[in-house]
């Protein structure tokens, strides 16, 4: 008997990992956008064995998985690059620089005569140095404007040439640190901590949770407080108030 | 009069490491959660009610009267969701505090669902915050190895379970009942209401939704009580509050200032306006409340204050843009965001945001008429109440409020087809 093409993607440990992300849950589709997250980290893209896949661990339909699996921007139709590079093209980051970010990706990525659009891939999906492009909706990260994402992790305060010299280093087969977040992994590996999934080795996991965080721009307020002494009130141990029993 | 800037829930993140516990235990983190445990749940709905807290998600609805509203009886399971799907343009408060300091919001969490007697917390974040999803993993972890989650907390008889769930790029969810319908792995899409989530909420079990910042607020408040949180602020709107500050000023970033601080202080402590250029119009809380100019410089920016100068709080996503941004520029932006982020469930907003959009782009690409501005007002009006949710009222804001300070801009893109219109008469 031949195996269902989706036996053959998603083996023994993906079908483990699928149980475990079920039983966190108190009703089993509640499991769905994880599960999704982690056909994901497989293919690098939701195909149709992954609609499969995920409607069987649920005992749903393709139908109701596809029509879940269409609705969220980060769940992929067609096989992304090594890495997904997310440029913020809303008001603000457009204002400052990310709309122009995004048009100079598009043809230092694609070509002046063919831009590389939306969503679509340089170089070939699953293949090193691949880099699927996107401009993005807010990355809640306004004050560090404009900035880009690599498999979500954050690269801020960017620039045409900042940008330019991110994405040939990706190309190269270089992994730039980002300003915030873990080192460096590749798409997969990012949908596979978004399902839920997280280094077993305790080194890489400490170094991931551990990746930089404390932007200049997040700790302003605090430390201007700081400089010129300006504190919150002083809080006194006052006991929690007397409340009739019910 | 409090000071200028009053860190509490930022007066950890300066710390190294201000994410570990170690770094949370050695300044007084998980102190307040015994005190809550050692008192009743009545106790904690009393006193959140006596802080005045309000939700810090935008709406500024009361938190303790929210909590009240949970059944007391637990005939079916209740559960807490902290809504972390911070999205709203401008808004980027939640994902920094997740990032500097988790163990608040956790702490904050096993004190409010003591409060409402649930046994098991969701936290949906946003799917692109990865760093912050990793981050509250770690600290759950952490926080269990220690005791303060999982079976018996501290000896106190109360179990819970966090669960961390990553979303997966969808504005919508930031709604809460499109978030309880995507946490039940179904399309993010609002619910009529009533039944409110108190009544049926996740499987249809009494829920509570709370914002990040509003429950990262509660150890604070546990240990300083109400007095001393209504210390800061003003009286219908107490407490600190993070003020994200973005755009053309000096120095953008996160201000946890009094609510009530205006604008004219906020620049004041980010340095001015970048490079001297003047302000033209900004946003006080998030693209989806409606913008204002230089003549509110001086607005008190909390919960009335700005309602009653024509906008509304939101976020305290201040986003700030100078005289080189054009207006119907920025409100086409914004509008192509609604028209991309309409979950399609209510026609009004469907259609309307898809017409809007369009009807922009044409403006700015130089094709409008002036009859298009009152098309747009006229589209505005009948997407403005009329959807199960708030996309569609926070999709008209930039437009109604585009055109009430800057219809000369508006005009003045109409200025080539008017041309051409004489041209065609004579």
């Amino acid at each position: 008997m031949t195996q269902a093409p989706e036996e053959v993607l998603f083996d023994a440990e993906i079908v483990s990992k699928a149980a475990d992300l079920i039983g966190r849950y108190p009703e089993s589709r509640s499991a769905l956008l994880p599960l999704l997250h982690l056909v994901q980290s497989v293919q690098g893209y939701v195909s149709q064995e992954g609609i499969s896949f995920c409607a069987r661990q649920l005992d749903l339909s393709d139908a109701e998985v596809s029509a879940v699996a269409t609705f969220y921007t980060m769940y992929k139709r067609k096989p992304c690059g090594e890495h997904l590079v997310s440029v913020c093209t809303n008001t603000l980051c457009a204002a400052m620089g990310g709309d122009a970010i995004y048009k100079k990706l598009q043809t230092h990525l694609g070509s002046e005569e063919k831009p590389l659009g939306h969503n679509e891939t340089a170089g070939t999906p699953n293949e090193p140095g691949s880099i699927t492009l996107e401009h993005a909706e807010c990355l809640a990260a306004c004050d560090l404007a404009p900035v880009i994402q690599v498999n979500y992790e954050y690269y801020d305060n960017q620039t045409e040439e900042k940008a330019v010299a991110l994405v040939d280093a990706l190309q190269a087969g270089k992994k730039p640190a980002p300003t915030r977040g873990a080192p460096l992994s590749s798409f997969k590996a990012a949908e596979l901590q978004l399902a839920g999934f997280f280094p077993d080795d305790e080194i890489q996991y400490r170094k991931d949770v551990d990746g930089p965080s404390q932007a200049v721009e997040t700790l302003r307020g605090a430390k201007i407080a700081q400089d010129r002494g300006w504190v919150a009130p002083v809080a006194k141990d006052v006991p929690l108030p007397e409340v009739e029993k019910k | 009069m409090a000071d200028p800037i009053t860190p509490v829930l930022t007066k950890r993140w300066l710390s190294p490491n201000s994410w570990q516990i170690a770094t949370y235990e050695a300044l007084e983190g998980y102190t307040a959660v015994r005190k809550a445990l050692a008192g009743t749940p009545e106790q904690l709905v009393q006193l959140v009610k006596d802080s005045g807290l309000r939700g810090r998600g935008g709406a500024g609805f009361p938190a303790g009267i929210k909590w009240s509203f949970m059944p007391p009886n637990e005939d079916k399971p209740h559960y807490l969701v902290i809504n972390a799907d911070e999205g709203e343009p401008g808004t980027c408060k939640d994902i920094p505090l997740m990032m500097a300091d988790p163990h608040s919001l956790i702490e904050g969490c096993i004190i409010a669902s003591y409060a409402m007697r649930s046994h098991h917390c969701f936290i949906y974040v946003r799917g692109e915050a990865l760093h912050c999803i990793r981050r509250l993993n770690a600290a759950v972890r952490e926080a269990e190895k220690a005791g303060y989650l999982g079976e018996n907390i501290l000896g106190s008889g109360f179990d819970l379970k966090i669960t961390v769930h990553a979303g997966a790029g969808a504005y919508i969810c930031g709604e809460e009942t499109a978030l309880l319908d995507s946490l039940e792995g179904r399309r993010g899409q609002p619910r009529l209401k009533p039944p409110f989530p108190a009544a049926a909420g996740l499987y249809a079990a009494p829920t509570t939704v709370n914002n990040v910042e509003t429950i990262a607020s509660a150890p604070f408040i546990v240990n300083g009580g109400s007095s001393w949180f209504r210390e800061m602020g003003r009286e219908k709107s107490p407490g600190p509050k993070i003020y994200s500050i973005s755009g053309h000023v000096e120095l953008p970033g996160q201000y946890e200032c009094p609510l009530g601080t205006t604008l004219r202080e906020l620049l004041d402590m980010a340095g001015g306006m970048k490079d001297g250029i003047p302000l033209k119009f900004w946003t006080p809380g998030g693209s989806s409340t409606p913008m204002f100019t230089v003549e509110h410089l001086d607005v008190p920016l909390d919960f009335e204050g700005a309602a009653e100068a024509g906008s509304m709080l939101g976020t305290t996503a201040v986003q700030v843009f100078n005289e080189t941004v054009s207006v119907p520029w920025a409100v086409m932006k914004w509008t192509q965001f609604y028209e991309h982020e309409s979950c399609g469930k209510c026609t009004p907003c469907r259609e309307g945001t898809y017409w809007l959009a369009q009807i922009l782009e044409r403006m700015v690409d130089g094709h409008g008429t002036e009859e298009d501005i009152d098309t747009l007002l006229d589209v505005c009006d009948n997407i403005l109440g009329r959807s199960f949710c708030a996309l569609g009222d926070g999709a008209v804001s930039p437009i109604q409020s585009g055109i009430k300070y800057f219809r000369e801009e508006f005009l003045a893109l109409c200025e080539s087809t008017k041309r051409e219109l004489v041209g065609a008469q004579a």
